[in-house]
Parts: C-alpha cells; structure tokens; sequence
C-alpha cells in the first residue's frame, strides 16, 4: 500500500496503514514501506531541504495550536555548542482527543520514522516521546517497535550506516493534563511538577535544560515521512489553503459509530458525522457540538456545514484544535456537562496562577451548586464574569480552555441554566 | 545476608541495573523521576514515604524533589488501594454515554464511595478525568487495562470472575 503521489486522490495520511495487521512489528511495517524512504532523506537531504520542503508543505501542529511546523523547526538556532532535544508530544489528554493512541499502537514506526527524520533535520542526538502515563499498553508497543528499529540500526549509532546517531527513548507521565503544554512538558521530563514556564525563552531556544528544543505531536510527527517522500508541494496540494493536508478527527459523544476518521481538511462537519461516523444517536441535527476538544468554545447546529478547516471553524467562532469533535445530540444536559468539564479543569490546574487557580475552583463551586438545584439568577453572572476574567491573565491556555464551556452554555443555552436555578430564585 | 534484618525498602538488583541504564539516557537523573516512582509503585504497591526516600538516595534528590512530584500526579498513590483499581472516566466522552450510571452501580454493588475499598481489600473504585479513549466510551481503567464500551453487566462479570479466584 502506498499514499498517491496525485494529491487529488489523497484521502489519508497518518492512518493510510492503521488497518493491516500487526503494523507493529517491523518486518511487516517494512513491507508495507515503513522506513522506505528514509536512506534517501538520511544520506541525499540536508536540514535546509528538509526545513524546506516542511514549510511548503503547510503542515500546521496537529497538537492543539496549527503552528506552522517547518516554521517551527526554523526558529531553532544552529551551531550553539549545545545539544538540540526532539520531544514528541504523546500526552494526549484533552478531553475528547484519542487520536495519535492509535498512531502508537498500531502503527508505532511511522512515529519512529518521522521523528529520525525530525531529528535528522534538527540535528538532534537524543530525542524523547512523553507519553501520558495512562497509555501503558501503547508505551509498550512503542518500546517494542523501538528495541526492532534499534536492532535493524534504523536507531542507534551511525544509523543505516550513514554519520547520523539517534537515540529515542520512552518517557510516562504520571496523569496531569497541564503536561501536554509544552513547556510543562519539559518541565515534567525534567522530573519536575509539570508547571508551564514563562515564554519567551521559546523552547526552540531554551527548552529541555537550557537547551534548544522542538516539541511536536505525534501526528504532526508522524506527517513527515510522506511530506518528505512526495514533497511539500504535494502536501500543499492536499486539503485546503491555509489547512494543508489531512486531519485526524477523534469524533465521540452522541454519534453512532464513534471513532478516529482521517478526512482531508474542508471536508464539512456534517460529512464526517453523517457519513463517517453513522450520524448522531437521536435527532437529525446536534445540539451543540465542541470541535476541537473539551477547551474550544462550542459550535451550533446553523455549524453543521462548516468545513474543517483552521479558517472556517475560526469563522465560526471556535477552534480546530486537535480535531476532538464531541457531539452533543438533542438529549444531551449541557449543564451538567459544563459542570463536568469545570470539574476537569479545576483538577487539571497546576495552581501557579492566580486567575486560573482560584477562578477554576470557584467556577466549579457555582457549578455544583447551579446544576444541583441550588443555583440563583446572579450565579449566571458570577460564572461569567470569572470566565472572562481568567482569559489570557495566565501563563498558559488551561484557564482559557476551563473558560470556554462556561462562556458557551450561558450564550447558547442561558434558559437551560435557568431551568435549574433554585425555584425561589425565578 | 547481613546480620541485621533491613526493614526499610529497597530495589531489587535487577531494578537498580534498569534504573543505572534508564538514568543513561537522559541529560541528569532526575529526568528518571516520573519513571522510577512508577517503577516503585509497581514493585511496592503504593508511594509511602519511606519508598519515597528510597526513590529521593537512589536518584540523589532531595525528599522535597520527589514530594512535589509524587503530590502533583495523580497516578501516583501514597496511600494503598484495593487489588483491582478501577478506574471509571467520566469526563465528557464517556458522560455522554452513560459513565455516572455506570460508577453508581460499581459503587452499589461493591456497596462503598468513590474512592474507597471494600473491606477485603478487593477493589477500589475511582473516577478519573479524559483517559483518551472516547471512541470506547465509557472507559474503565482496570488496574491500567482499558476496558472500553463497559457496560454494568460486563462490570459485574468482572468482578464475579476476580472473585472466583480469576484474573481480570
């Protein structure tokens, strides 16, 4: 099996092998043309092909943020003296987000390949993939695949005989969402609480111990063995402008056939649910739907021909984000989901901020108390004005993304809120 | 074997060649810390402190270093839990499709809390936050193996089967 080199006839990337059996194993991997290309880029490219190529192929971060990669991988600063870190970002914990698992455990090297090829162009000697400690099965699989890469010198010294050296290693986290930010990330593989630290210093200059690094997620990472094989223009070619490519979607909630779907970009919203994911549980249109995981503000049934696009959805008032589609059908409680995911992000915050640690914890307070019954018509104002005001006060986006439900349920559904207010309050 | 019978925690050496080799592939040790904690908590069950002062001489950090760790992820226990963990998401995913009726049956069932166990020290019931596993929602953790799509009745087999004396 291989991806069309016609970018017309692309439909999948990162998932184009997911399908066939025990992918894991390298000598299967190989046959289906894992690694294939790698010599070509490891002994005919350099950094500033690769780099290249990387920045015409449009490929945004498939992590959360849509920066731009080959960007990315530009700002890091060559000949420093110190060592240059690669680290994958496989803390998946936005919920909603269960994507780049799939990746891992049933097609570990195309990670593997894509990262050798990052670090080629980086010039990395040690590279890192922080998993999130839940996913033990899928670090399994990945040390596996790793210790069958090493043993075939596609890692390790001299790699394919050629004067480039990578050493990839395995890290788990320990259950702490902060830990997918970045820099929390860095901080976590430091062995400390996973705190995000001021920017700038940018982690392409100062990351892992002082040292320039790149953080990518896996799917972004696992992008590159076909970017480089068939160009950026070809990637360009795929998708959308300003949206290159193809995305994987982790759709869930009120769907029947829930699941990860890899779509070109511009494929609409209504597309994807109705005919990939057999449409939703009850009712012809969702009643609400949050695009791009727990912390993008949701999205309405006049949306549901939106294109997936980074633009589009912009447009239409949200974020792409991780492509974590969580379907809401018409039996749906938004309040008490909104009470919920305040829950999430009261547990979820590292504390180091003010605005964020305080606004969390009183945010889910109120919400308890709204969603059982014991809410009042001035708690709708308290939540929202501790919304707004943890938005952008903080170091990192974790207060952002705990403000988004809240903002969401009172502007789209004010009268369900009032619906659970203690009667005397009414 | 030394005369004096040691009480205190220690490694295995067959851990404490994992641990030299693991700390090799990092730029300092305490880059081990997150693994080696979970290595402890699999050899000994939970994180009491005197396993954290042992984690803190291996590594040679200091007990603060490992206590804000240890604190700041909620994988790691410093209190013992039952044989059977079970670990039920109920974020948004797994919400929407049925996970609150799911931990009050476990929870009726083995007849304790949230966070407790029962009395035979058999199983503890947890919730836990978005264990990326959406698609197989809702998920049970089982000790760290994703039981997807769980339902009551597949629960109740479980449990039923870990009571006979099986695995789960």
């Amino acid at each position: 099996m291989a991806i069309s080199s016609d970018p017309k006839k692309v439909t999948r990337i990162c998932f184009d092998r997911i399908e066939i059996p025990n992918q894991n194993k390298l000598d299967v991997a190989r046959e289906n043309g894992a690694y294939k290309f790698l010599p070509t880029v490891l002994k005919t490219f350099d950094a500033d092909k690769i780099i290249d190529e990387m920045k015409t192929s449009g490929l945004r971060g498939r992590g959360g943020a849509g920066f731009p990669t080959g960007l990315k991988w530009s700002f890091v600063p060559r000949n420093t003296g110190k060592p240059t870190y690669l680290l994958c970002n496989a803390d998946e914990g936005e919920p909603g987000t269960f994507k780049d698992r799939d990746i891992m455990r049933f097609d570990p090297h195309l990670l593997i390949e894509g990262m050798i090829m990052a670090g080629f162009a980086l010039g990395v000697k040690d590279a890192y993939i922080y998993i999130r400690g839940e996913f033990l099965a899928e670090a399994n699989v990945l040390n596996e695949a790793i210790a069958e890469a090493y043993a075939a010198n596609l890692l390790g010294e001299k790699i394919l005989g050629t004067d480039y050296s990578m050493n990839l290693t395995v890290h788990r986290g320990a259950g702490a969402y902060v830990c997918g930010e970045e820099t929390a990330l860095i901080e976590s593989l430091e062995g400390r609480a996973g705190r995000p630290r001021f920017k700038p210093p940018f982690p392409a200059v100062e990351g892992f111990y002082q040292c320039p690094t790149v953080v990518n997620n896996v799917e972004t990472l696992s992008t590159v063995p076909a970017i480089l094989e068939h160009g950026g223009e070809w990637h360009a070619a795929i998708g959308r402008p300003n949206s290159a490519g193809c995305k994987l979607f982790s759709v869930s909630g009120h769907v029947n056939k829930p699941g990860n779907y890899e779509v070109p970009m511009g494929t609409t919203l209504r597309d994807l649910i109705e005919n990939h994911c057999g449409g939703l549980q009850h009712g012809t249109v969702p009643k609400a739907i949050i695009p791009g995981g727990s912390s993008t503000p949701w999205l309405m049934a006049e949306h549901y021909d939106v294109p997936l696009t980074y633009d589009d959805i912009m447009e239409a008032g949200s974020f792409l984000g991780s492509g974590a589609i969580i379907v809401m059908d018409e039996t749906a409680d938004v309040v008490a989901l909104t009470r919920r995911l305040s829950h999430f992000y009261a547990h979820e915050s590292c504390g180091q901020c003010t605005p964020c640690r305080e606004g969390t914890g009183w945010i889910e307070r109120v919400m308890n108390r709204v969603d059982g019954g014991q809410g009042c018509e001035g708690d709708m104002k308290v939540l929202e004005e501790a919304a707004e005001h943890m938005a952008g006060r903080t170091i990192c986006a974790l207060a952002e993304g705990g403000a988004a439900p809240i903002l969401s349920m009172l502007k789209h559904f004010p009268d369900e809120v009032r619906a659970k207010l203690k009667e005397s309050s009414q | 074997m030394s005369a004096v019978e040691n009480t205190s925690p220690q490694f295995s050496a067959e851990r404490l060649d994992e641990i030299k080799a693991l700390v090799a592939r990092y730029p300092a040790a305490r880059s081990a810390l997150l693994p080696v904690l979970h290595m402890a908590q699999e050899d000994f069950g939970y994180l009491s402190m005197d396993v954290q002062k042992l984690v803190a001489e291996t590594l040679d950090l200091h007990l603060m270093a490992v206590r804000e760790v240890v604190t700041f992820y909620t994988m790691f226990r410093e209190k013992p839990c039952g044989t059977y963990l079970l670990e039920v998401c109920t974020n948004a995913g797994c919400m929407l499709n049925g996970a609150d009726d799911l931990v009050r049956h476990l929870c009726d069932k083995l007849d304790i809390k949230v966070g407790q166990t029962t009395p035979d020290g058999m199983f503890t019931v947890t919730e836990v936050e978005c264990a990326g596993a959406c698609a197989g929602a809702p998920v049970v953790q089982v000790n760290n193996v994703y039981h997807e799509k769980a339902t009551a009745e597949s629960m109740d087999a479980l449990i039923t089967q870990v009571r006979a004396g099986g695995d789960a």
